[in-house]
C-alpha cells in the first residue's frame, strides 16, 4: 500500500465509522444519550474510590488518631456520602450493561436484516460476480466482529476514554507542569501501540490469507475426498495440508504475539512514567520550582498509578476495532451495491372476457390473465391477453461491454411452440435465457411479450409469468410438500400431489419413509441429483406458466424416467410456450424449432428433420460425429 | 476443556507450561511494584529525600522491565502454544479425515467438515490461548496478594477471603445460567445462517418465483429470533458487571472501616491501607478476567464436542494384519450379496447379488435411477464392506486384500468426479506419481484425451481450475478415465463416465479399451444403450436386484426394460451411428 492509498484507506475507516454510529443513534438515540449518561456516572464512581481516599484519610481517619474515645460520626456520614455514589455507579453500570445489550443485538438485527433486504434486491449479476462464500461471510465472519465491537469494545473505550479525561484534568488542575512530562508519555504510548498494533494488523491480515488457503485447500479436498480414497492419495494431501497449515500456524502465532504483547509494553510504560514523575516531580519540589508540594505530589502520584489503565484498556480493544470497522466496510459496501433497476410498468392482472370479448380486469382468479399496459400519453389503458408469444429482435448482448456473447439474435417462438437450443458451453444458450426473465438486460436489440417490449413490463409479472427449471438444482429447507408449493404459494394439497405425479416424482416421495412430510435440508442432500431435478421440475408444474423455460432439466434424470417425464411436460406444455437446453438430443427431437448456436451466433436453425437434411452441425452432433463441449 | 483434545498438545507442552510460569513471575512483579511506589510516596516524596527517590526509582524500571520482559514472553509462548496447538488439531482432524471410508464420509457433510477445520477450531484456540495465560494468573494473583493482604491487616484478609469465593460462585452461577440460552442462540444462528445461504445460492430460484418478500419475512422472522434469544442470553451476561462493581464498592467500604478503626488504633499505617486496597482491586480483576475465561471456553464446548466427533470416528475399514497385497487376476464374483447403507435393519439397497465375471471381460450395466447400479460396483474396490454375503476379486474376498493394493488394482471413476487444481499432469499423475510424460501421454491417447488436450495453448501444462470448470463435462469425464487407467487396473469400473462423451469418442474408447488392455476387467455403467450393447455381458439393474444378464441380442428377446430402453434409444433413429 502506498502513502496515498493509506490516507484514503484511513478516510474510508472514519467514514464507515461514522455510519456504524449513525445505526447506534439513529433507532437509539434516548438510549445511547442514557448510556453515555450512565457510562459517566459509572466511570466517575470508579474513579471516586481513589480520589475519595485521600480526604477520608486525610480529614475523617487522621484528626481521630490517638483520641481517646474517637467520634466515628462525621466519618460514618463521609462513607454513607461515598457509599451512595457507588450504589448510583452499581446502578449507572446495570442500567447501561443492559441497554447496551438491546442497543448492540437491535443495530445487529438492523444491519442483518437490512442486508438481507438489499441483497433480495441486487441484480443476479451481483451473485454471478461474488462468490457464495464472500457473502456468506458478510452475515457470519464480518457481522460476529460487529457484535463483538459493539457490546464491548465500545462501552470500554467510552468509559477508558472518560477515566482518562477525567484524570488528566485532575491531574492538569494539580500541577500543570508535571502534566507536560504526562503529555509526552501519551505521545510516546501512541507511538509505540501504533507501530505495534501495525504488525499485529500485518499479521493478522496474513493470518486471514493463510486462513482463505486452508479453507480453500480443505473444500476442494473434502469435495474430492472419495476420488483421494480411490487414488489411495491419502498421503500426498497430508502433506501438501500440512505445508498450509505450517504457514498459517506462522502468521497466526506473530498475529496474537504482537497482540499480546501490547498490554505488558503500555503498563511498563506506564510504570516508567510513574517513576520518572517521581524524580522530577521531587527534583522541582526539592528545588522549590512551579510551587509542587510535598502534598501535591503524593496525590498526583495517585493519579499517575491509575493513569496507564485506560490506556492499556483502549489498546486491548484496538485489533477488535480494526477487524470490525473492516468487516462493516465489506458490509456498507454489499449495502452500496447498486439495486436491480425496475422501470417497467406494465402489470399482469386476473382478467375475464365480456359478452363482446372484450378483456376486463378482475379481482378473482380466472385462470385467464392480461397485461395491463397504461398509456401516458392519453392516459388509457389496454389489456393485452397472456399468451407467450416471445420475439428477439436483433439482440446482441454481452456480460461486459468488451465481450459480446450474442450477436444479433432474432427468433420468436409463438405460444405452444417448443424451442430448442443446442451448442457448446459458452455458446450463449443460458444467456438467452437470463435475457428473457431479465436476470440481465440486452445491450442492443429488444425482446418482445405478446408484443410488448419486455423493459415495459414490471419484473415481479414478467418472472411470474415465466416458469424456470435450472441446471443446477436449488431446494429449500422444508418439507418436500413445502419445496413443491414455492411455486404457487396457495396451492392445495391435491395440487401438490399433481404436479409431482406430472414430474414423475410422486413415486419415489411416496416410496420415503416420511412421504411428502420429509424434511429436507441443506439444498435437497438427502435426494439424488435425479430427484431433486424431478422436484423442481414438479415446483415449476405446480406455478403453471405460459411460458417455460428448461436449461438442461432433466440432464440428471436417466433416460427412461426421463421419457415418462417428458411426456408430462408435453402434456402440461400443450398450448404454452417452451424453450428447451439440451445436452441429449433425444429430448428436443420433437421441437418445432431447434436452434444450434455457436459462439452467440445461430448457425442453423429448423425442425429435427430439416436439420438432418442439411446435414450441418446439427446433424453430425446428432450422429455422435461431434461432442458437444 | 475436553481432556482427550488436549493430547493434541504434543511439542507445544514445553511453551503450554512455560506461559504459566513466566505469567507467575510477571504477577510477582506486579504486586512487587505497587509496594516500590508507596515506598516512592510514603518515604521518598514525604521525607524530601532524593537519593530514596532516584534509588527506588532505578530498581522499579529495573523490575518493570523485568516485568515487561515476561509479560511479552509470556504473550509469545501463549501465541506459539494456542497457535500450534490449533495446527495439531487441525492436523489430526485432517488426517483422521484421511482414513475414513466412504461410509465415514458420508456421516459428515463437506460443509460441517469445513467448518470444523476453520471456526470451530478457532474458537478452541482462543480458549486455549485465554486458558493459559489467565487462568495462570487469577490464582496466583489472588494467592500473592491475600499473602500481602494477611501480612498487613488480618481482618481485611479474612474479608477477602471470604468475598472471593462467594463472587466467584456468583459470577459463575451467571455464566451457568446463561450457557443453555447460547447454546440456543447458536442454534438459532446455524438456521440463520443456512437460510441466508440458501438465498445466495438458489438467488435464481428465489428471483425467478418472485419470492423476495416471501424469503424477507422468513428471514425477518429468524432474525427477531435470533435477536430476542441473544438479548435474553447477553441481559444474564450483563449482570456480571454491576455484581463485580457492587462487591468491589462493598469491599472497599468494609475495608475503610476496618482500615480506619486500625489506624485511629494505631495498628496501621495510613500507606498500608491504600495498598491493601489496591490488593484487593487486583484480586476481584481477577476473578472478572476468570468469568470471561470461564464463558470463552463454554462457547468453545460446543466447539470441542464438534471436533471430538469427527476425532472419535471410527474408521469402518482397517486392513488386517496379514493383508494379501497381491490380486492375482480380474475375476469378480458376488455371492448372495445383500447391502445397506445403514446396517444390518436398514432398507436394502441390493439385494441377493450373485454375479460371475471373468478376467478379462467387458460388462456393461444399465438401469434407471435408483437402481443402485452405482452401489453395485464400489462393492467391489470395497469402498463400503456388504452387509451380508461377500464379493470376491481374484479369487478371495475382498477384505481380505490390504485396502491400498485392492484399490490401486481394481480403479473406479466415480460418476460424480473431480478434478483438482493443478496442471492436466499432476491430474493425471493421480493414478501414479511416479509415471514419466510419455506414460501420462499413452493413457490419454487411450482415453481420447490426447486430442483435445494437443489443442490447448499450453497441452499437458494446462492449469485446470477448482472443480475442473474450465473444460468441458465430456473432457473432464475422459481426464477421469485417463487418470484411473494409469495405475494399469486389473479392474477397471466406469460409473457413468462417459454420458458427456459424444457416442463416436465412446466407441474409440471402448475400442481402445479391447484392444490395448485386453487382460483388464471392464465394467461400464452408462444410460446409453450404445455404450454397452457391444459388451460380452450387459446387468439390467431394477430396484437393486438384477433384472436380467445376458448379451445385448440375448436381452432384447427376454428382458422387457432393456428392450423398453433400447427402443426409446436406438428405434427412432436414436444416438447410435
Amino acid at each position: 500500500m502506498n502513502e496515498k492509498q493509506k490516507s484514503a484507506a484511513g478516510k474510508g475507516t472514519l467514514k464507515t465509522a461514522k455510519r456504524l454510529l449513525r445505526y447506534v443513534t439513529g433507532t437509539y438515540k434516548i438510549q445511547f444519550i442514557v448510556v453515555l449518561f450512565c457510562i459517566l456516572i459509572s466511570s466517575i464512581a470508579s474513579i471516586s474510590v481513589s480520589l475519595s481516599l485521600k480526604y477520608l484519610l486525610d480529614d475523617f481517619i487522621i484528626p481521630l488518631i490517638g483520641q481517646q474515645d474517637p467520634d466515628y460520626g462525621e466519618l460514618y456520614g463521609a462513607m454513607a456520602v461515598l457509599g451512595t455514589v457507588f450504589l448510583c455507579g452499581v446502578i449507572a453500570t446495570f442500567i447501561y450493561s443492559r441497554l447496551m445489550v438491546t442497543i448492540g443485538q437491535g443495530v445487529l438485527k438492523r444491519v442483518r436484516d437490512e442486508m438481507f433486504e438489499h441483497m433480495q434486491t441486487l441484480p443476479i449479476r451481483y451473485f454471478d460476480q461474488h462468490t457464495n462464500g464472500s457473502v456468506m461471510s458478510l452475515y457470519t465472519n464480518d457481522t460476529d466482529t460487529l457484535r463483538q465491537m459493539i457490546s464491548q469494545s465500545i462501552p470500554q473505550v467510552l468509559m477508558s476514554m472518560l477515566t482518562i479525561i477525567v484524570t488528566f484534568i485532575s491531574m492538569l488542575l494539580l500541577s500543570p507542569v508535571l502534566t507536560i512530562l504526562a503529555v509526552v508519555m501519551i505521545g510516546i504510548m501512541v507511538l509505540v501501540s501504533k507501530t505495534v498494533s501495525g504488525n499485529s494488523g500485518k499479521y493478522f491480515i496474513r493470518q486471514q490469507l493463510d486462513l482463505a488457503d486452508v479453507t480453500g485447500f480443505v473444500e476442494e479436498r473434502m469435495n474430492g475426498q472419495r476420488v483421494v480414497k480411490v487414488f489411495n492419495h491419502e498421503q500426498i494431501s497430508e502433506k501438501e495440508f500440512d505445508q498450509l497449515n505450517e504457514r498459517l500456524f506462522d502468521s497466526a502465532a506473530n498475529a496474537h504475539t504482537f497482540a499480546s504483547i501490547m498490554g505488558p509494553i503500555i503498563g511498563n510504560l506506564g510504570n516508567l512514567q510513574f517513576v520518572l514523575t517521581a524524580v522530577l516531580g521531587g527534583f522541582l519540589s526539592v528545588a522549590g520550582i512551579a510551587n509542587i508540594t510535598l502534598g501535591v505530589m503524593a496525590s498526583y502520584l495517585q493519579f499517575t498509578k491509575s493513569f496507564t489503565q485506560p490506556f492499556m484498556q483502549i489498546a486491548q480493544q484496538f485489533n477488535s476495532i480494526i477487524m470490525a470497522l473492516a468487516g462493516a466496510e465489506r458490509i456498507f459496501g454489499m449495502m452500496d451495491e447498486e439495486p436491480e433497476v425496475d422501470e417497467g410498468y406494465v402489470t399482469l392482472v386476473n382478467a375475464k372476457k365480456d359478452a363482446e370479448g372484450n378483456i376486463t380486469e378482475c379481482r378473482e382468479r380466472t385462470g385467464m390473465w392480461a397485461w395491463k399496459h397504461p398509456h401516458q400519453a392519453d392516459k388509457s389503458v389496454t389489456y393485452t391477453e397472456l399468451k407467450g408469444d416471445v420475439r428477439f429482435y436483433d439482440m446482441t448482448f454481452g456480460y461486459d461491454a468488451d465481450h459480446m456473447v450474442l450477436h444479433d439474435l432474432s427468433l420468436y417462438a409463438k405460444p405452444g411452440q417448443k424451442l430448442a437450443f443446442v451448442g457448446s458451453t459458452g455458446a450463449g444458450k443460458t444467456t438467452v435465457t437470463n435475457l428473457i426473465n431479465r436476470f440481465y438486460d440486452v445491450a442492443d436489440g429488444k425482446i418482445r411479450y405478446d408484443g410488448i417490449n419486455i423493459n415495459k413490463i414490471r419484473k415481479a409479472d414478467l418472472r411470474r409469468s415465466l416458469g424456470i427449471v435450472l441446471q443446477d438444482t436449488h431446494l429449500f429447507t422444508g418439507t418436500i410438500m413445502e419445496n413443491i408449493r414455492y411455486g404457487k404459494l396457495d396451492a392445495t394439497d391435491e395440487e401438490v400431489y399433481n404436479a409431482a405425479k406430472l414430474a414423475h416424482a410422486d413415486h419415489f416421495i411416496r416410496m420415503l419413509p416420511k412421504g411428502y412430510d420429509t424434511q429436507l435440508s441443506g439444498d435437497g442432500e438427502e435426494l439424488s441429483q435425479g430427484q431433486r431435478q424431478l422436484l423442481a421440475i414438479a415446483r415449476a408444474a405446480i406455478a403453471d406458466p405460459p411460458v417455460l423455460i428448461l436449461d438442461e432439466a432433466t440432464s440428471s434424470i436417466d433416460t427412461r424416467t426421463e421419457s415418462i417425464v417428458q411426456k408430462g411436460m408435453d402434456n402440461l406444455m400443450k398450448g404454452r410456450t417452451v424453450f428447451v437446453i439440451a445436452h441429449r438430443l433425444s429430448t428436443i427431437r420433437n421441437s418445432d424449432a431447434i436452434m444450434v448456436l455457436e459462439h452467440g451466433r445461430i448457425i442453423e436453425r429448423g425442425t429435427h428433420d430439416e436439420l438432418l437434411a442439411q446435414r450441418g452441425t446439427y446433424y453430425q452432433l446428432y450422429t455422435g460425429k461431434l461432442e458437444l463441449s | 476443556m475436553n481432556k482427550k483434545l488436549l493430547h493434541s498438545v504434543r511439542e507445544y507442552k514445553k511453551e503450554s507450561f512455560l506461559t504459566p510460569v513466566l505469567v507467575a513471575f510477571e504477577v510477582l512483579m506486579e504486586v512487587l511494584i505497587p509496594l516500590l511506589m508507596a515506598d516512592i510516596i510514603d518515604i521518598g516524596i514525604t521525607g524530601g529525600d532524593m537519593g530514596y527517590i532516584i534509588k527506588t526509582g532505578v530498581l522499579l524500571v529495573v523490575m518493570a522491565m523485568l516485568a515487561l520482559f515476561f509479560g511479552a514472553k509470556a504473550g509469545q509462548m501463549a501465541a506459539i502454544a494456542s497457535s500450534g496447538y490449533a495446527k495439531n488439531l487441525r492436523h489430526d482432524i485432517f488426517y483422521k479425515i484421511q482414513t475414513f471410508s466412504f461410509g465415514n464420509i458420508d456421516h459428515f457433510s463437506t460443509s460441517s467438515l469445513v467448518t470444523r477445520l476453520t471456526t470451530d477450531i478457532t474458537n478452541v484456540q482462543m480458549a486455549y490461548m485465554f486458558s493459559i495465560r489467565l487462568l495462570a494468573r487469577a490464582p496466583f494473583m489472588i494467592i500473592l496478594s491475600l499473602v500481602m493482604t494477611m501480612t498487613i491487616n488480618m481482618e481485611i484478609a479474612v474479608l477477602l477471603l471470604i468475598t472471593v469465593p462467594v463472587l466467584g460462585g456468583v459470577l459463575i452461577l451467571i455464566a451457568k445460567k446463561a450457557h443453555p440460552h447460547f447454546i440456543q442462540v447458536f442454534d438459532e444462528y446455524d438456521v440463520l445462517n443456512n437460510t441466508v445461504q440458501e438465498n445466495v445460492n438458489a438467488a435464481r430460484v428465489v428471483k425467478a418465483y418472485v419470492r423476495e418478500e416471501k424469503e424477507k419475512e422468513k428471514f425477518g422472522k429468524i432474525s427477531m429470533l435470533v435477536f430476542k434469544l441473544f438479548t435474553r442470553a447477553e441481559k444474564i451476561v450483563a449482570w456480571n458487571s454491576p455484581v463485580m462493581q457492587f462487591t468491589m464498592y462493598a469491599v472497599v467500604l468494609a475495608m475503610v472501616l476496618i482500615g480506619g478503626e486500625s489506624i485511629i488504633g494505631q495498628t496501621m499505617q495510613t500507606g498500608e491501607l491504600t495498598s491493601v486496597i489496591v490488593y484487593a482491586l487486583q484480586i476481584l480483576g481477577c476473578l472478572m478476567m476468570v468469568t470471561f475465561v470461564f464463558v470463552q471456553i463454554m462457547i468453545a464446548g460446543a466447539s470441542t464436542d464438534r471436533i471430538s466427533e469427527v476425532l472419535d470416528e471410527i474408521p469402518e475399514m482397517e486392513d488386517a494384519s496379514d493383508a494379501l497385497t497381491e490380486v492375482p487376476n480380474g475375476e469378480i464374483e458376488f455371492e448372495h450379496v445383500n447391502f445397506s447403507y445403514t446396517g444390518k435393519d436398514g432398507n436394502l439397497s441390493l439385494k441377493d447379488i450373485n454375479l460371475h465375471i471373468k478376467t478379462g471381460q467387458l460388462v456393461g450395466i444399465i438401469g434407471g435411477t435408483g437402481s443402485a447400479k452405482s452401489t453395485l460396483v464400489q462393492l467391489i474396490p470395497r469402498l463400503y464392506d456388504v452387509t451380508e454375503g461377500c464379493v470376491r476379486v481374484g479369487g478371495a474376498d475382498v477384505r481380505k486384500y490390504a485396502l491400498k493394493q485392492l484399490r490401486d488394482q481394481v480403479s473406479v471413476v466415480l460418476q460424480k468426479n473431480v478434478l483438482f487444481t493443478g496442471s492436466i499432469y499432476e491430474n493425471v499423475r493421480w493414478g501414479d506419481e511416479n509415471a514419466s510424460d510419455e506414460e501420462v501421454q499413452r493413457v490419454c491417447k487411450l482415453a481420447q484425451a490426447d486430442g483435445f488436450i494437443q489443442e490447448f495453448p499450453n497441452k499437458y501444462e494446462t492449469k485446470i481450475v477448482e472443480g475442473g470448470n474450465n473444460v468441458s463435462g465430456g473432457q473432464k469425464q475422459r481426464l477421469c478415465i485417463a487418470r484411473a487407467l494409469l495405475k494399469k487396473p486389473k479392474i477397471l469400473i466406469l460409473d457413468d463416465s462417459t454420458s458427456a462423451v459424444d457416442t463416436r469418442t465412446d466407441a474409440l474408447i471402448r475400442k481402445a479399451f479391447r484392444e490395448e488392455i485386453p487382460d483388464t476387467t471392464k465394467i461400464i455403467i452408462a444410460q446409453r444403450i450404445s455404450s454397452v450393447e457391444d459388451a460380452d455381458m450387459i446387468i439390467v439393474m431394477e430396484n437393486g436386484e438384477i433384472n436380467g444378464i445376458g448379451t445385448s441380442e440375448e436381452l432384447l428377446k427376454t428382458n422387457a426394460i432393456y428392450r423398453e430402453v433400447y427402443e426409446s434409444q436406438v428405434k427412432g433413429g436414436g444416438e447410435d451411428e
